[in-house]
């Protein structure tokens, strides 16, 4: 039986169970996220998806839909919102765009030139964050953590390894690996890892690799990140 | 106990004889993870990574998963801080009760600096939430034993006992006394049905006739949202599930809240007969109470009380000699985080997780413990569902107002000549209790904590009732000589360091909020700060995960409509001024170099300049 709902006011069905998100990608709507993934369970944290529903705002990502909701989402209200996300997501780390592999291919990045992102607006922070080298194949650079959990999550639900965590709380919360002595070289993460697949900016980047596809000629630099029916898999496939 | 010694190999004898002891204790179970680092720190003075090692080998644990519960919880160490450490308790109460003053004087007493580990590994100082000591303050905690009424004395006799390396147990008793200070007592705190009364009474009516009793009580959650407890107790019941657990929220962390402590203190049956009755009513075999980190202290006091009451029959199997009915509690302690005290989170926590509220729906009632459904009630909600079971629905909604039935404990502190504890019926106007209190020149109230609302003298004919001014319990008086933009700074800071970290706005915004009233606070506010502060407050209270983001703004947004000069004394520029200040940042270069001299400042040079 096909339901449906609306989303500023374009028609989208949904199957029982479904979220927001779920269908509104399913259907071709975007809507703006960073935690969220369609292989894993929603988390629901970078609040990014957050829509307006009877006037009440909620996340996308973990709000079942239901039939003749009224969902709006591309307002200029609510983009205020989530840009003032990204750049709270860009003051609490240290995001150098210019000089970071990813640029082109980074969901933060993308969705905040999407959003109008033209300045931090709040003050930075500039907290010490440690980059780990330790690895013969991987980089890890705390810097650029946005706290997303995705590689917690894919490596405790795909690769078995529960190979990181969120440890710390409020605003020092970080990334932890799954090693007595910190270090990225001492987990048994290998480059096949899908935890190290599905970060949405750059906290893992490849040593013996880089640059392949030269800056100005990647996925977000091609379009924005709203053009994309599915970003998430055109990063994957990157 | 057999068989973990042989898990636990190759560490160092001491640290792996706590985790031995705590992981048989907790019958190898992972969802006591917290319990088990609790007492492994109790016996460390930190959490040493060989204990990581052996808590992994023992549970079948990732490191990751024990790393990432330690370091949610502010009292658990994953670094050495001292044989003794101290923390002084930082709500607003204890600031005005000189607790800065103290701390400075213990740390310059023992050589220290805030917030370090002395040299030789012996002690640490710092601050932290408050710890429910609000009308005997200043207080602090060491090694997580309160001490309230501090000063200059006391914190001599402290650092003396530190330096010469007593053991805490042999500090003279009188330093850990905690008072009660009931001044007021009506139908919860003055009755005191002795133990098993109210829970024969409840037997006698039946699960069903009780139930239907809870309902026309018209009680409601004392933990400050008001739902209605027959409702709540009735939801769970019908709930299907393989079991169902009745959880006691003990976790006070309201700052300037205290009421919690005193019922355990002195009504601890009544808490306890109260989750008994919930069993009964709901089906449960399994109950929990969650007791803040910072009641350490009543501890063992708790376990006596719960071990008569088995004796008794009054806990265990077959209680009152009645077929079926078998239950039984355990004691869960927190470890200093505010959070926990939201009742998702709080769930989390019991099942030995971080303490991060879940997305909701499904609720607890149908979704809680174990996913399974269950109760969670305040401390005084189950104490008050004894008057119930008593004395029946009817006699109990005849109390306090039509929307809000029975009596309210209000834990009083600041301003007043007698802080303490107060029992009133609901209705009770916030002028009445100043005046009972003893409070004169009264500026403000702010009444259920930080998270709550601040009253002005216009406001005190309001009346505390869920319908006028709801309240978990606390009531802070403010008198004329109290700068309320120092009140609301106060709050901020507080939920800057409780914020869990989960969701972006209340994890970034409840620090950028903090930033701004030091911004304010050191002289280089502009109203462009302000429109700043409405629009962070706009995004934590529509975007956050939890009621702690969306609360985080009120104490700011409250003393700015009612207090605003204290404000606008602040605003020493009309145009922005960054918040960063280039002479103020060469204040560390000044004091190592000893100079102050003309050619140190930068402002002032330049000033002289143009």
């Amino acid at each position: 039986m096909s339901q449906s709902f609306s989303i500023d006011g374009k028609t989208v069905e949904f199957a029982d169970g479904q979220t927001i998100i779920q269908a509104a990608l399913a259907a071709g709507v975007y809507i703006p996220h960073l935690c969220y993934h369609p292989e894993f369970k929603p988390h629901g944290s970078c609040k990014l998806c957050t829509v307006a529903v009877g006037g009440r705002e909620i996340a996308a990502c973990t709000t079942l839909a239901q039939a003749g909701m009224l969902v709006e989402s591309d307002t200029p209200a609510l983009n205020d919102e989530r840009r003032a996300l990204t750049q709270m997501l860009f003051v609490e780390g240290n995001h150098f765009c210019p000089s970071c592999e990813r640029s082109g291919e980074c969901k933060l990045q993308a969705t905040a030139y999407d959003l109008g992102m033209m300045t931090a607006h709040f003050d930075h922070f500039f907290p010490n964050r440690p980059v780990d080298a330790s690895h013969p194949d991987v980089l890890l650079d705390l810097n650029r953590c946005i706290l997303c959990s995705l590689c917690v999550r894919a490596s405790r639900d795909v690769d078995g390894k529960n190979a990181f965590a969120l440890s710390g709380r409020g605003i020092k919360t970080h990334l932890i690996v799954n090693a007595k002595s910190g270090r990225l070289a001492d987990t048994d993460v290998t480059l096949e890892d899908k935890a190290l697949h599905v970060c949405p900016v750059g906290v893992f980047l490849r040593k013996d690799k880089g640059f392949t596809v030269p800056i100005g000629k990647r996925v977000f630099d091609l379009k924005p990140i709203s053009a994309y029916v599915d970003a998430t898999a055109v990063l994957a496939k990157e | 106990m057999t068989g973990v010694s042989t898990l636990v190999s190759a560490i160092p004898e001491a640290v792996a004889a706590a985790v031995e002891a705590t992981v048989a204790r907790y019958r190898q179970d992972p969802h006591y993870i917290l319990q088990m680092l609790r007492e492994i720190q109790e016996a460390c003075d930190w959490i040493p990574p060989e204990a990581i090692d052996g808590l992994q080998q023992a549970l079948h644990l990732p490191r990751t998963k024990i790393e990432g519960v330690a370091g949610f919880y502010a009292f658990l160490y994953l670094r050495p801080r001292g044989r003794y450490r101290v923390l002084f308790s930082d709500n607003i109460t204890d600031r005005m009760l000189g607790n800065m003053e103290l701390l400075r004087h213990m740390c310059e007493r023992l050589w220290i600096e805030r917030g370090k580990t002395s040299e030789d590994g012996l002690v640490s100082v710092d601050t932290t939430s408050c710890t429910g000591m609000c009308d005997q303050g200043p207080a602090l905690l060491v090694n997580n034993y309160a001490i309230a009424r501090l000063d200059r004395q006391r914190v001599d006799e402290i650092c003396e006992l530190i330096r010469n390396k007593v053991a805490l147990a042999a500090w003279p008793r009188q330093f850990f006394r905690v008072e009660d200070q009931v001044r007021r007592e009506d139908i919860l705190l003055g009755g005191a049905p002795a133990p098993g009364e109210a829970l024969a009474a409840g037997c006698a009516r039946g699960a069903q006739a009780l139930l239907e009793q809870m309902k026309a009580s018209k009680l409601r959650g004392r933990g400050g949202a008001g739902f209605s407890t027959g409702l709540k107790w009735e939801a769970c019941r019908d709930a299907e599930g393989v079991a169902h657990y009745v959880v006691c929220n003990a976790d006070e962390g309201e700052p300037g809240t205290f009421k919690d402590r005193v019922l355990l203190a002195a009504h601890a049956d009544l808490v306890f007969e109260g989750m008994t009755l919930c069993a009964l009513a709901v089906g449960a075999h399994k109950g929990m109470l969650y007791l803040r980190g910072e009641y350490r202290y009543l501890l063992d006091h708790l376990h006596t009380v719960l071990e008569r009451r088995r004796r008794a029959q009054l806990l265990g199997a077959g209680i009152l000699g009645r077929r079926g009915f078998d239950f039984d509690i355990e004691i869960h302690l927190g470890a200093g985080a505010y959070v926990c005290g939201e009742e998702s989170a709080l769930i989390e926590s019991l099942e030995g997780k971080r303490g991060t509220p879940r997305n909701r729906p499904p609720f607890p009632v149908t979704h809680g413990y174990l996913d399974q459904p269950t109760v969670v009630n305040n401390v005084e909600t189950f104490a008050a569902s004894c008057l119930v079971a008593l004395h029946g629905g009817d006699w109990y909604a005849a109390i306090g107002t039509s929307a809000s039935a029975g009596t309210k404990i209000l834990s009083v502190s600041g301003d007043c000549a007698r802080p303490g504890i107060y029992e009133y019926p609901f209705g009770v106007s916030v002028r009445e209790v100043l005046s009972a209190c003893g409070a004169s020149d009264t500026q403000a109230v702010q009444v259920s904590g930080p998270s709550g609302v601040c009253l002005a003298a216009a406001d005190f004919d309001r009346r505390i009732a869920f319908e006028d001014i709801p309240t978990a319990g606390a009531f802070m008086v403010f008198d004329h000589r109290r700068d309320m933009f120092e009140v609301a700074r106060n709050f901020v800071h507080f939920f800057a360091h409780e914020s869990c970290g989960f969701c972006t706005p209340c994890r970034v915004g409840t620090s950028l909020l903090r930033n701004l009233m030091d911004k304010l606070n050191n002289g280089h506010g502009s109203p462009y700060d302000f429109t700043e502060i409405e629009k962070l407050n706009r995004i934590l209270q529509a975007m956050s995960h939890c009621g702690l983001g969306h609360s985080a703004c009120n104490p700011v947004l409250d003393t700015i409509a009612k207090f605003r000069s204290a404000y606008e004394r602040r605003l020493q520029h009309k145009e922005f001024r960054p918040a960063f200040d280039l002479d103020w940042a060469l204040e560390p270069a000044r004091r190592m170099t000893g100079r102050d001299d003309a050619g140190a400042h930068f402002a002032k040079r330049s000033a002289e300049e143009t």
